[in-house]
């Protein structure tokens, strides 16, 4: 045990040693998710970072956009403005220029002059709208230094400088002489005496042309101004005049003074957008040092953009500027931000779904991966665990076996009856036991697929007699009707196993009869119809098949085997009519089957019946799980471990059916199974091999019998066991009518059947309830008396002894109680018709050893084994039994003794031997003996049967593979090594039975 | 001594056998063999089998040093000496014969040589306790019983 155990857990850590090899792999698939997830978020940053470069591209894309807009607005502002400065103060240069010619043509070219001071003041006064930007003009003339005293004697005023002193002696002056009103204060200054005029008058005579000085503050508004000078010359001058020629023609200068402040501040003043940009004005004459014209009192305003726009007044010597700045730093581009950021944020949205769903992809392949590893461990597991349990069973029954071997020794010692009661107690449990444990080891070998289905013939009607006195005691306890009925179609003899054929129908009467306290129990076998879906009601809750379904006889009663309502899937009046109207055939009907389907397969559907509490709808699903059962409690009360149904379910698959059932609690349950079998081969039939059950008497034929049942279907199954014994049967609905055809004796007998019954079959309710309608004792009486010949039988499910004995004195010759089977209703008529059954007890089994002594008493046996210990414990047991036995230590050995002709009766042979096996053997011996048989079938001597000496295995092992190898061989059987009594005798029979003792 | 004493004694002594699982159903089946035609029929077939067992063992004890082994051979012999245990009702060393095979279809060499180990321990153990059987029954039987 101790090893085996071992054993198993070396194979569990084989297991772990499998998982183990996988996890390098495991490993090798997380670091490739890992790769991809890492791959993942770095394509996520990577997406990210290239969203956002893009985001600032767009930013920057449009704000470069925006600025070239300003800058072109900038730029088209400031040009405007510098154009019209330029074009007013061109206006004004080109009046006080024509002044000019004014002062010469009227001051100069006219003698006596034209124009005095009042003169030019009013002129100059009535002109000025023509100079907006002049604050006034001037004229001075030229006076040279000799003539400065005549000159100061005409005007009457000394000339004076700018400081309004009286000038000092130069080369020459040119104090003003007319002035306008505006600047009339500016009446005998010299103009020379200020620098800044001074320098503009010797350049404006040179030239000839305006020129300006540079800007400084003006005396009377301190605003920053320029002045303006143009010469005057005494006589017209021709264009390409020397310099020295217009000094020397210059008679005096007319000047003006520009408020360029004002000017700039009322030019842009005019203009629109005033506030948006800041106009800065420059003279740069001297580039390096440009001198403010015009500034305006506002801050810099935006230094980012500014645009420089060249003014030109006209004076070619002196250059100047105009720059624009706007006031305003250019608005925030909300634009573009809300552009960039939302184009950033869109995409980073639709990475981060992506990312998402690759992280989820990622994912759920992990958890693939691992949902596989753990199926996998799972499924190791589940192997594992079946492996143990079909260990761990195996290991359980062999000590089992020694406790109940034990057991059985106690029990043949000398006990009292309390130490006997104890060990019996003993054994049925340990019994009980090895039944469940060999139920968990079939379930265990099923899983594993280790369970192979025999094929032998077998007749499944005495199959299922055997499974219903299986249970007769118990339902006869709780008063239930057992019956089973096999149609007709069925063949006699089908190949398949019947040991699980058998399991599986025990299985399900047995939890039947456990579920059911009131009722019937009914197990029906009928040919499944080829081609019609069988299983399509497989879970349909019954209690959708209304109760019209059933159908209703007179009484209120269901149209059942008990009266009671049951639960069918088929609609069981129709079956039973059919089936019913199937019994009127002719009973040789069974040999139809042989002719209808070539194929050589039979699909038998079996339903058993009962009137149980039925399966609660939620459990119904599982009812097929193993270890479920409906639920908790049931197994409390009524025991059992739930694993029968899941067993009998892989066994039904195994033979190729299914298994459905329909139930509705407290109604009942019916299950429904369907088992592919085989036809037996006609001549096989015949087999030496002997009666594959108990043959059925055969002596009631031509017999005939009338069964009283109210219940059709009860009667069927009664008319069925009959008729397996080759009676003839009439059903009646009443004993009255029975009663009457007996009586009318004579010819008007409804029935074409002119013979009187021998047996008439009365049910018990129907007698009863006939007692009531006035069938009185007496009647019954009378009736045996009228006829002694026939017998009547009472058929009751539990017959109580006082009710026995009033049916004796009612007239009843023997009462039977159910579950009905052909052989024991056979052995009651046999008693009642005083029939020998000689032949039966005959058969009795003289079981055990004596049986085996007789069997091989007087044979002479050989026995082949390489193993001398085998041999000699193989001998010794054949020789107890009174076999004469010779040994053979090698398969060649036995060849040899075997050599034709032989005088053995039987060989046991080893399987497994050096130089030559068992099988080898075998097919040698099979040769020789067809050799033989050649020779004298040649021979014409056909008196004497073949040769074929019986040749058993002795095998050690179990396998139902080899089992069927020994068969193949040419073996005709095997026993096992060593030698159970038993196990012997079953095999040995076959041979030796029909040999005269 | 008193024959039912020793008699009792023979009788617990084979119970304590039993239930320790040196021997098994078959012992007693081959008890039941022994009749007046063979009155010694036990002692023969148990002396066979030590005489058989100790040439397997040797054999296999040969087989298993050998630098290659030869699991075939090795098996042969384990199956032999299966057979013979099996016969004689020695369960235990049936049983380890059963594991031997099973590290022998494996070619599990650490295996086999354990089993070699048991086997040889659960020989000697049974041998032992059957050779004080007989004479166990050898004092019954000059007893008088």
């Amino acid at each position: 045990m101790s090893l085996k155990m071992k054993k198993s857990s070396h194979h569990v850590h084989a297991v772990a040693v499998r998982l183990n090899e996988k996890l390098p792999m495991k490993q090798r698939a997380n670091k490739f998710i890992q790769l991809t997830r890492a791959r993942l978020l770095s394509m996520l940053l990577i997406w990210i970072v290239g969203i956002a470069c893009v985001a600032v591209y767009i930013y920057n894309k449009m704000e470069a956009d925006n600025m070239v807009r300003r800058r072109e607005v900038l730029v088209s502002m400031c040009d405007q403005r510098a154009r019209m400065l330029q074009d007013q103060f061109s206006v004004s240069v080109n009046h006080v220029h024509a002044l000019a010619i004014l002062v010469s043509t009227f001051h100069y070219y006219k003698s006596p002059s034209a124009i005095d001071q009042e003169t030019f003041a009013e002129y100059t006064a009535r002109t000025a709208f023509e100079r907006p930007l002049m604050s006034g003009v001037a004229y001075a003339q030229r006076v040279v230094h000799s003539m400065r005293e005549s000159f100061e004697k005409q005007h009457g005023w000394t000339i004076n400088t700018m400081e309004k002193e009286p000038s000092p002696i130069r080369d020459e002056y040119a104090p003003v002489i007319f002035a306008q009103e505006t600047v009339y204060y500016l009446e005998s200054i010299d103009m020379m005496s200020g620098e800044e005029d001074r320098e503009n008058i010797l350049r404006a005579r040179a030239t000839g042309k305006a020129v300006l000085t540079n800007p400084f503050r003006l005396l009377g508004s301190h605003h920053l101004g320029v002045v303006l000078t143009f010469p005057v010359y005494n006589s017209i001058l021709p264009s390409d005049a020397t310099v020295e020629e217009r000094v020397e023609a210059s008679a005096g200068y007319l000047g003006g003074s520009f408020d360029v402040e004002s000017l700039v501040e009322n030019l842009l003043g005019q203009l629109a957008g005033k506030q948006a940009i800041v106009v800065t004005v420059y003279d740069i004459t001297n580039s390096s040092d440009p001198l403010v014209m015009y500034k305006p009192e506002f801050p810099d305003g935006d230094m980012s953009l500014l645009r420089v726009s060249k003014l030109d007044f006209g004076d070619p010597f002196r250059k100047h500027e105009m720059r624009c700045r706007f006031l305003q730093p250019p608005p925030t581009p909300w634009m573009a931000i809300n552009s960039s950021i939302g184009f950033f944020v869109i995409c980073l949205l639709v990475g981060y779904i992506f990312y998402g769903a690759g992280i989820h992809i990622v994912k759920i392949e992990d958890d693939f991966r691992e949902m596989q590893q753990l199926k996998v461990r799972a499924e190791a597991a589940d192997v594992a665990k079946s492996q143990f349990l079909a260990t761990v069973s195996h290991e359980i029954r062999t000590p089992m076996n020694g406790v109940l071997g034990m057991l059985s020794m106690l029990l043949d010692t000398n006990l009292n009856t309390n130490q006997k009661g104890y060990a019996q107690t003993a054994q049925a449990c340990g019994k009980a036991l090895i039944t469940l444990i060999n139920e968990v080891l079939d379930r265990a070998k099923i899983e594993a697929g280790k369970l192979e289905l025999d094929a032998v013939p077998f007749d499944i009607r005495s199959n299922l007699d055997d499974i219903l006195s299986l249970f007769s005691g118990k339902s006869t306890d709780k008063g239930i009707e057992l019956a089973v009925f096999v149609s007709d179609k069925v063949p006699q003899i089908l190949v398949g196993d019947p040991g699980r054929f058998r399991q599986v129908i025990t299985n399900l009467v047995g939890n039947s009869v456990k579920f059911t306290e009131r009722g019937h129990i009914f197990v029906q076998v009928h040919l499944a119809e080829y081609g019609k879906p069988l299983m399509d009601t497989k879970t349909e809750p019954a209690f959708r098949r209304g109760p019209e379904m059933v159908g209703v006889i007179g009484d209120g009663q269901f149209n059942t085997l008990s009266g009671y309502e049951a639960v069918d899937d088929r609609n069981s009046w129709e079956n039973y009519m059919s089936f019913i109207a199937n019994n009127e055939l002719p009973s040789d009907a069974s040999t139809n089957w042989t002719s209808d389907n070539e194929a050589g397969t039979v699909t038998l559907m079996v339903t058993v019946e009962d009137t149980g509490i039925g399966i609660p709808l939620q459990a119904q699903e599982r009812v097929f799980t193993p270890f479920m059962q409906a639920d908790s409690s049931t197994s409390r009360n009524y025991g059992g471990t739930g694993i029968g149904l899941s067993i009998s379910k892989c066994l039904v698959e195994l033979m190729g059916g299914q298994i459905s059932f329909t139930s509705r609690p407290y109604i009942g349950s019916t299950f429904t199974f369907t088992a592919v079998l085989r036809r037996c081969e006609k001549n096989a039939l015949n087999d030496p091999k002997g009666p594959l059950s108990e043959a059925l008497p055969t002596c009631f034929k031509g017999m005939k019998a009338i069964i009283v049942d109210r219940k059709p279907t009860r009667g069927a199954v009664t008319m069925y066991h009959l008729r397996r014994l080759g009676i003839a049967v009439e059903l009646a609905n009443s004993s009255k009518g029975v009663l009457g055809a007996v009586r009318g004796q004579s010819g008007c007998l409804r029935t074409r059947n002119t013979k009187q019954p021998d047996i008439v079959l009365i049910e018990k309710d129907s007698w009863i309830s006939s007692e009531d309608n006035g069938l009185s004792e007496l009647d019954l009486k009378q009736f045996g008396r009228v006829t002694e010949k026939t017998k009547l039988i009472l058929l009751g499910t539990s017959i109580s002894n006082a009710e026995s004995t009033k049916a004796k004195s009612a007239g009843f010759d023997e009462t039977i109680v159910k579950p009905l089977r052909a052989s024991m209703i056979a052995a009651c008529l046999q008693q009642i018709l005083g029939m020998g059954s000689k032949k039966r007890h005959g058969k009795e089994f003289p079981s055990g050893s004596s049986f085996l002594h007789s069997l091989l008493g007087g044979k002479n046996i050989l026995v082949v084994d390489d193993n001398r210990v085998n041999r000699i414990v193989a001998a010794g047991a054949l020789k107890k039994f009174g076999a004469n036995v010779e040994c053979a230590e090698s398969g060649k050995i036995a060849l040899s003794m075997l050599q034709l002709p032989h005088k053995f009766d039987a060989c046991f042979m080893d399987i497994q031997m050096p130089e030559m096996d068992g099988f080898e053997v075998t097919k040698q011996i099979r040769q020789m003996e067809n050799k033989a048989n050649e020779q004298m079938r040649n021979a014409g001597s056909d008196g004497k049967g073949e040769l074929h000496m019986p040749i058993l295995a002795m095998t050690a092992d179990v396998f139902q593979a080899t089992h069927q190898e020994c068969l193949k061989c040419g073996m005709d059987g095997y026993v096992s090594k060593p030698f159970e009594e038993e196990n012997l005798y079953q095999a040995v029979s076959k041979f030796f039975e029909s040999q005269p003792v | 001594m008193d024959v039912v004493l020793l008699q009792r004694r023979f009788s617990e002594y084979l119970t304590s056998l039993f239930n320790e699982g040196f021997l098994d159903e078959q012992f007693k089946q081959l008890q039941e063999l022994q009749d007046e035609n063979s009155p010694d029929f036990v002692f023969e077939v148990v002396t066979l089998f030590f005489e058989d067992s100790e040439r397997l063992l040797n054999e296999l004890a040969k087989a298993l040093v050998q630098p290659s082994i030869d699991f075939q051979k090795v098996d042969a012999h384990v199956h032999q000496l299966k057979g013979s245990s099996s016969s004689i009702g020695a369960g235990r060393v049936k049983d380890v014969c059963i594991h031997f095979r099973n590290f022998c279809e494996e070619q599990n060499i650490e295996g086999c040589l354990r089993c070699m180990q048991q086997i040889k321990h659960e020989y000697s153990l049974v041998k032992n306790k059957l050779e004080n059987l007989f004479r166990l029954e050898q004092q019954v039987i000059q007893a008088g019983g």
